[in-house]
């Protein structure tokens, strides 16, 4: 596993401020937005120039969304222990929403004047990230794809992994998504008017709207019979997985979260579980009045009243678009191992419409089976099941 | 594992395919350096309230997969995945100029909402009530494949019986100026029957929308039998032959088998290269077409080629003005597709008479 | 009053892209959004958008549009009430 956001430039960094329930929600420095002083974000504090400088480029080559997927897949590769990533059918599938939009925005009209950024310009493609990641992890000849679902981008590229490995068309796949800060995202929740001004508050009823955030985070999913060849030490496993479209509003859930409802049910018929055997719920909790009204009433659907513990990690990181569904994959992966249940920050007043607190404080017990939930725009509803033993 | 059918196609393209009755009897031809599609009477599909908002890409999708669906004789689907190079474009487009020229004030929502890539296929799923699977590829000149891919390993697997999956770009300027400037796009106008002479560098780019239903269940619409589907991010010239091989093979077949190769050729002298050295190569007695002078260059264009090669399979003809030799085959059943854009991400695409 | 709902239905039909409607067909106490002329939430945003740009008048909050934006005739008087 690799991660890069706001709360850490690595796995051990993350777990750290999670369970020091240390927030990385920040004013803006890198973007200069006129909208500075009416948001927060989870910004990465690490600029453009060390992280090139990270991975050996020249200045300005990448974007910024490129140059955090990078570095995450790297480090997520290395933990697998991969020496030779060309030494087994393997693929990269990466979600993303922005793309190169940061640097398409900065030099807009620019490529018109001076050919000095015109290395951007393919940029846009939202492939093109996936691309120079894997150029740079030394991917050849194989699988490399893009999803791009909105806020459910990277959940769908694991349930994609999972399902190529599961199909035998791969035997090892590097899965997750990156997605920068960028004006064109600031702008584009500003007009819809769900950006909070202060710090996000998820499931809770004075809540604001959402933080946006920052990060790109990767996993290496290998088959069985990898695992047995290569004799690896298996982090987790993903055991269920699900996709449904609620089919209802272009940027809002449904009142009842028909579509999450409907993702949940699915994963934990694929992996074969009861609703109570699920120990903790990794919520997306964006903390948009919308989300959190509709994923609560969603949760109590599928877990009558017995609403494991739950928390949503926005507070922590902010909304990271496309790859909340990686960095959550990974905080609920390091909970299983840890047996650790990770604090909801920020909440104080419990929402009027049902009775379902998240878990404020951190705790300490046997986890063997966690739920993730993400969910985007377009009604893209994704539900990932990870648990300690297969 | 089930067998793979394509049941019905629809696609908006450059040519008048929205007629979904006619095939290549009439040819457009052009003289230019980028093509629009030939538009269908969208207000015909889509009513206004509908359509008010909708971008290009949506509306030339709307048209493309009602066309698919109705063939099918289906309203609804298991589920919906689409392939999109650059999604609504132009409304990313504009969003980008508005923050820039109005410094950031008094923007509005709706551009915002189009540019997401997935808006499309979100946007089906509304329209026809799909709560199923729904899922968006973007990755450049694979974007597409990627959804057939998807679509062949649920439909294989059981996990779905009718899939609707699609490919669409829109052509905007400002990514057209952008790519002139950077000479993807060729400086000259060209011919389009003279495309592949023009020797220069670039494309001729273009827009369109490509949907099919495909399904395990065999119908009296059904075009053929989708086989397989195989990317590479890369691939050298000289490897090209050596993935073919294995590809056929693991869909038990040789080279022999194949009764015409459909190539993703776009004029290009700096890349066409690719499908020269696999035609000289491997495929040298092959029937061969080639589509680009029809369509134009564009992330999602081999969804054009893969509505060519069911029609082909269906009719039992190739059309005079696709074909690339004078080799012709005696039946028409096994067909491979073969594209690649600027040297990377290749796809094989491999249909069967059924 | 009056010039400013015969500017303000203009308006709503050129911002909101109905080019199906004409001015005349907008009744000054027909519903917006429902069952009139049908607006739906991405509409209200649009039209949060044009009180701040036409008129120089803020919601904060988006839940406050639902009463303004009730008809015409409630988004006219609003605007003649707190327009700068």
């Amino acid at each position: 596993m690799g991660v890069i956001s706001a709360i850490g430039n690595n796995v051990r960094e993350n777990y750290g401020a999670l369970v020091a329930g240390r927030t990385g929600i920040s004013r803006i420095t890198h973007i200069d937005t006129v909208h500075k002083n009416d948001i927060m974000v989870g910004e990465i504090p690490t600029d453009n120039a060390k992280l090139e400088e990270q991975l050996g480029l020249p200045r300005d080559s990448w974007s910024r969304t490129a140059l955090l997927g990078a570095i995450a897949a790297q480090e997520a590769v290395h933990q697998a222990g991969i020496s030779d990533i060309n030494d087994a059918r393997t693929g990269l599938i990466s979600g993303t929403t922005v793309g190169g939009m940061d640097k398409s925005e900065q030099y807009f009209y620019d490529y018109f004047e001076n050919d000095r950024a015109w290395h951007h310009i393919n940029g846009l493609h939202a492939g093109d990230s996936t691309r120079k990641i894997a150029s740079k992890l030394g991917l050849e000849e194989s699988f490399a794809t893009t999803i791009s679902t909105a806020c459910s981008s990277a959940a769908n590229a694991i349930m994609l992994g999972a399902r190529m490995i599961k199909s035998g068309q791969l035997d090892r796949v590097v899965v997750g998504g990156t997605d920068s800060l960028s004006k064109f995202t600031i702008n584009g929740f500003k007009t819809l008017m769900i950006l909070s001004d202060t710090y996000n508050t998820p499931f809770d009823d004075k809540r604001k709207g959402l933080n946006l955030g920052e990060a790109a985070a990767y996993l290496v999913l290998e088959s069985p019979a990898l695992v047995e060849k290569e004799n690896r030490t298996v982090l987790g496993y993903i055991k269920g997985f699900g996709n449904a479209n609620d089919a209802f509003h272009q940027t809002a859930s449904s009142d009842n979260g028909d579509g999450a409802v409907l993702a949940m049910e699915k994963a934990l018929k694929i992996a074969g579980l009861t609703p109570d055997k699920v120990d903790y719920i990794n919520a997306h909790g964006t903390a948009t009045p919308n989300n959190d009204l509709s994923e609560g009433r969603a949760m109590l659907r599928i877990f009558d009243k017995k609403v494991p513990e739950f928390s949503s990690t926005k507070a922590y990181t902010g909304h990271t678009l496309a790859v909340a569904g990686a960095i959550e994959a990974i905080y609920s992966v390091l909970a299983l191992q840890n047996n650790v249940v990770y604090p909801n920050l920020n909440f104080k007043n419990p929402m009027q419409e049902f009775e379902l607190l998240p878990q404020t404080e951190l705790v300490r017990k046997e986890l063997n089976v966690v739920l993730s939930n993400s969910f985007g725009f377009g009604g893209n509803c994704t539900t990932l099941l990870f648990s300690k033993e297969v | 594992m089930s067998t793979v059918f394509i049941n019905s196609v629809g696609s908006v393209s450059a040519q008048k395919t929205f007629d979904g009755t006619t095939f290549l009897e009439e040819v457009a031809i052009y003289n230019d350096t980028v093509i629009r599609v030939i538009d269908p009477d969208y207000k015909s599909y889509i009513p206004p309230a509908a359509a008010r908002r909708m971008a290009k890409g949506i509306k030339m999708s709307t048209v493309s997969s009602n066309t698919a669906l109705k063939e099918a004789g289906l309203e609804r689907v298991d589920a919906i995945v689409v392939g999109t190079g650059l999604g609504c474009i132009g409304d990313s487009e504009k969003f980008v100029s508005a923050i820039i020229d109005n410094k950031e004030q008094f923007l509005t929502p709706t551009r915002f909402i189009q540019s997401s890539h997935n808006t499309v296929s979100g946007q089906i799923a509304m329209a026809i009530g799909c709560k199923g699977y729904n899922f968006t590829y973007v990755h450049s000149s694979i974007s597409f494949e990627s959804s057939l891919l998807d679509a062949l390993i649920q439909l294989k697997n059981g996990e779905a019986s009718n899939v609707l999956v699609g490919g669409v770009d829109e052509l905007v300027d400002h990514h057209v100026d952008t790519h002139r400037l950077i000479k993807h796009i060729k400086a000259e106008p060209v011919d389009s029957s003279q495309l592949l002479q023009s020797g220069t560098e670039g494309c001729v780019m273009a827009e369109g929308a490509h949907f099919f239903v495909l399904s395990n269940q065999k119908q009296t619409s059904t075009y053929a039998e989708l086989a397989g589907v195989r990317t590479f991010n890369t691939l050298s010239e000289n490897k090209i032959g050596e993935k073919v091989s294995v590809f056929l093979s693991e869909n038990g077949l040789t080279v022999g088998d194949i009764d015409l190769v459909i190539s993703g050729n776009n004029g290009d002298i700096a890349f066409d290269g690719y499908y020269q050295t696999l035609a000289d190569d491997l495929f040298g007695d092959t029937p061969q077409a080639y589509y680009k002078h029809l369509s134009g260059e564009f992330d999602t264009a081999s969804g054009f080629a893969l509505w060519l090669a069911a029609k082909i399979i269906k009719t039992q003809t190739v059309p005079d003005v696709v074909r690339l030799n004078h080799l012709q085959a005696p039946k028409l059943k096994n067909i491979l597709l073969y594209n690649q854009y600027r040297g990377e991400n290749h796809s094989l695409t491999l249909l069967r008479k059924c | 009053m009056t010039d400013l709902k015969e500017e303000l239905k203009a308006k709503i039909i050129e911002q909101l892209n109905l080019e199906d409607v004409a001015i005349e067909e907008i009744a000054d106490k027909d519903p917006l959004f429902g069952e009139g002329l049908g607006l739906d939430s991405i509409d209200a945003l649009e039209l949060i958008v044009m009180l701040d740009k036409d008129y120089g008048i803020k919601l904060a909050d988006p839940k406050e549009g639902r009463a303004i934006f009730e008809s015409v005739e409630t988004m006219a008087s609003y605007i003649s009430e707190h327009r700068k």
